[in-house]
């Protein structure tokens, strides 16, 4: 029986220091890497794809598989590209990651680039995140000093350059081909697919894209094996993975638990819903998963139990919100967000999200109107779907899981407004000495 | 408004301000620019951090950061503008020595980014997307930063203040107008917005070293675990291959 925790990305995150190359390999750091090399990069793909690794980044796609799809004869370069732009609203798991353990990451870009026959990879990290940035720059600087980066890569005769790169601002760069186009130098926007990054990626090469977490398993996999990475988690859910809970719980954090693990179960690691307070809705995996309530807290955090109950494990961030809450202010929140976000490629997503928030604050300001609610939800048809990414999927998700479980309290928006409803000030994490000018904070 | 407006969220108009043309890029700024060309295969990919490197010579996306990028790239003036005012990050006015920020995305909104966001405008006597009339901070509502878990989470140059209150907004303000040092909990020393932009350049500034591993809440699950004695399984050890059973066998014999 596996433990209920299990750390293995975050094993070294206690240590002083542990951003150091010295110290990184001091816990046998890089020594999976020496052991990729001794192999060949078709034994290193499989082991990947024996461990039965998915991606972390939200769509849980096995990863293996999609370095597979690489085709083999096409002449162009190929490249890896880490998408470290997290940006989801509610996760944060890849940014304490690089930011304490960055030659976790590093490793695994050289392994993977090896796996793949690439010559470059490429961090695509968001901008907003200064030391993070700072301590990714160095541990790269640290491997081509050490010969783990750079021309023949510890005497294998395999050559690696790898960049780090700064983002400047925009959520849709975390889809992945919006952020090829960025890496490009060009505006952040969707590409029609396919063709597929693996075949037609970076200027049109066969490309990568794999979120940090995805990349940083790889060592531990490489170094234990794919029978020990399989042996945690569920029957298609494998391995060990970050579930980020935040919110109105008493210890807010990161847990390293094998996929299944349920919010009830890291719930009482965290001591548990604020002292007085009870559990109203949480995000399995951020705010463009449908939001989940009290009944779902048994529900293995996987990628089917997740999917059995009409959501989608996407980052694990676990936001957990009590009773104070106003559904309508957050869902409102939420969608004022996609709106500013809508790269504004697609017009459904573009206008459609405009036009959810116009309404949105209706609800929120006890103004809306008979029939509204139906509106919502035939604006967010029209959204779902139709747009080239899953941007506007996200926001529909957002949307109609809040209607589908709360509609009572939209149906309040009619007559109501929802700082009457749910006294903004009850929710903060500090005592407010004065509920004054919380309307005018986003007037 | 306060006529000290930066504008970067929301703006009124999508348009690099052309009316100012003041500039301090030199030969230095144009040889690094050349210096960020070439790490990329293909040199387009250069101009996101190229127009950092411009905002932390300019204090914004000049007309004639514009053109040196265009220049560089062998791109129009209107293809780097294209993408200048596409990503938030790119300023369009110059802002304050620097930005502090307040991550009002739902969790945090929740959590009291609202209040936070009110309480320093109000404070500052500035709006956000404003700078104080004495230049030292300007103030943006933000987006999710990816701190949840230390929620409500506040910026200043893109460095964490984690779990914060009104009176340490107060404090974190104070500080920065009266040029105190500043500390980022889970960062480094709190230099300027100007120089966190040399850094997203791709142009260290030495500070990696500094601040923690992790902050609390980073480790919480790894406390509990080492508390109860849990961890990952231990590694199977190596099954041998057939070449190497082979061997054995043989050696056995």
């Amino acid at each position: 029986m596996t433990d209920l925790l299990t750390p293995v990305l975050s094993e070294n995150w206690a240590d002083e220091r542990a951003w150091k190359l010295t110290n990184y390999e001091r816990r046998g750091g890089y020594q999976a890497l020496r052991k990729a090399l001794g192999a060949t990069p078709a034994e290193v793909m499989n082991t990947v794809k024996d461990s039965g690794l998915r991606g972390r980044g939200g769509a849980g796609f096995p990863t293996g598989m999609k370095w597979s799809f690489v085709p083999k004869d096409n002449p162009k370069p190929k490249y890896l590209v880490v998408n470290a732009d997290e940006s989801e609203p509610g996760t944060c798991k890849d940014m304490p990651l690089m930011l304490a353990s960055p030659h976790t990451l590093v490793e695994g870009v050289i392994i993977s680039s090896y796996a793949i026959g690439c010559a470059y990879a490429f961090i695509y990290c968001r901008g907003e995140v200064l030391h993070v940035i700072r301590r990714l720059q160095q541990a790269v600087r640290e491997a081509y000093s050490a010969g783990y980066a750079g021309k023949n890569i510890l005497g294998s005769g395999y050559d690696l350059e790898v960049v780090v790169h700064a983002g400047a601002g925009a959520y849709i760069c975390g889809e992945e081909t919006a952020l090829l186009d960025s890496l490009e130098g060009m505006r952040g926007q969707p590409r029609l697919r396919p063709p597929f990054p693996a075949v037609a990626g970076l200027y049109a090469s066969p490309t990568v894209v794999n979120n940090v977490e995805s990349i940083a398993s790889v060592p531990s996999i490489i170094d234990r094996g794919a029978s020990w990475f399989s042996s945690m988690g569920t029957e298609k859910s494998k391995g060990m993975t970050l579930y980020s809970l935040s919110g109105h719980v008493k210890r807010p954090g990161q847990f390293e638990a094998p996929l299944g693990i349920t919010l009830r179960q890291l719930l009482e690691l965290s001591g548990g819903i604020r002292e007085g307070h009870e559990l109203k809705f949480w995000t399995p995996g951020g705010s463009s998963t449908p939001i989940l309530t009290s009944e779902h807290l048994d529900l293995p955090l996987d990628y089917e139990g997740m999917a059995a109950a009409g959501t989608m494990l996407g980052t694990k961030a676990l936001q957990c919100f009590d009773e104070t809450t106003s559904v309508v202010r957050t869902t409102l929140r939420w969608i004022e967000f996609y709106k500013h976000e809508s790269c504004g490629k697609c017009t459904p997503c573009r206008e459609g999200n405009w036009w959810l928030v116009q309404i949105l604050k209706n609800f929120e300001a006890g103004r809306a109107q008979e029939g509204d609610i139906e509106k919502l939800l035939d604006i967010a048809d029209d959204i779902g779907g139709r747009s080239f990414c899953a941007l506007a999927d996200g926001a529909v998700a957002c949307l109609t899981s809040a209607i589908k479980h709360f509609r009572g309290e939209f149906e309040a928006g009619m007559k109501t407004p929802a700082w009457e409803l749910f006294p903004y000030e009850l929710s903060t994490a500090f005592p407010v000495r004065s509920a004054a000018g919380l309307k005018g904070a986003h007037a | 408004m306060s006529g000290h407006e930066f504008q970067s969220w929301f703006p009124e108009s999508g348009a690099i301000d052309y009316a100012d043309t003041s500039t301090r890029i030199t030969e230095t700024t144009i040889e690094e620019m050349r210096q960020i060309a070439a790490r990329y295969p293909q040199a387009r990919s250069a101009l996101l951090p190229m127009l950092h490197l411009v905002q932390s010579v300019d204090g914004r996306v000049s007309p004639a950061g514009v053109q040196a990028c265009a220049d560089i790239l062998g791109i129009t003036t209107a293809q780097v503008s294209g993408v200048a005012t596409f990503y938030t990050m790119y300023r369009r006015r110059p802002g304050g020595t620097h930005h502090v920020g307040v991550c009002t995305t739902a969790l945090c909104a929740v959590m009291g980014g609202d209040q936070l966001l009110g309480r320093l405008s109000e404070k500052l006597g500035i709006h956000e997307g404003e700078t104080t009339a004495d230049g030292t901070i300007s103030l943006e509502r933000l987006e999710c930063n990816a701190a949840c878990d230390f929620a409500p989470v506040m910026m200043v140059n893109w460095e964490f203040f984690d779990n914060m209150t009104p009176d340490k907004a107060d404090d974190l303000v104070d500080a920065l107008s009266s040029g105190q040092q500043v500390r980022s909990p889970r960062g480094a020393t709190i230099t300027s917005w100007q120089e966190a932009e040399r850094v997203l350049a791709g142009f260290p500034d030495g500070r990696a070293d500094e601040g923690p591993t992790a902050g609390a809440a980073s480790v919480l699950g790894l406390k509990v675990a080492r508390e109860r004695g849990w961890k990952a399984p231990a590694a199977a050890p190596p099954i041998p291959t057939p070449d190497e059973a082979n061997a054995t066998e043989t050696g056995a014999k």
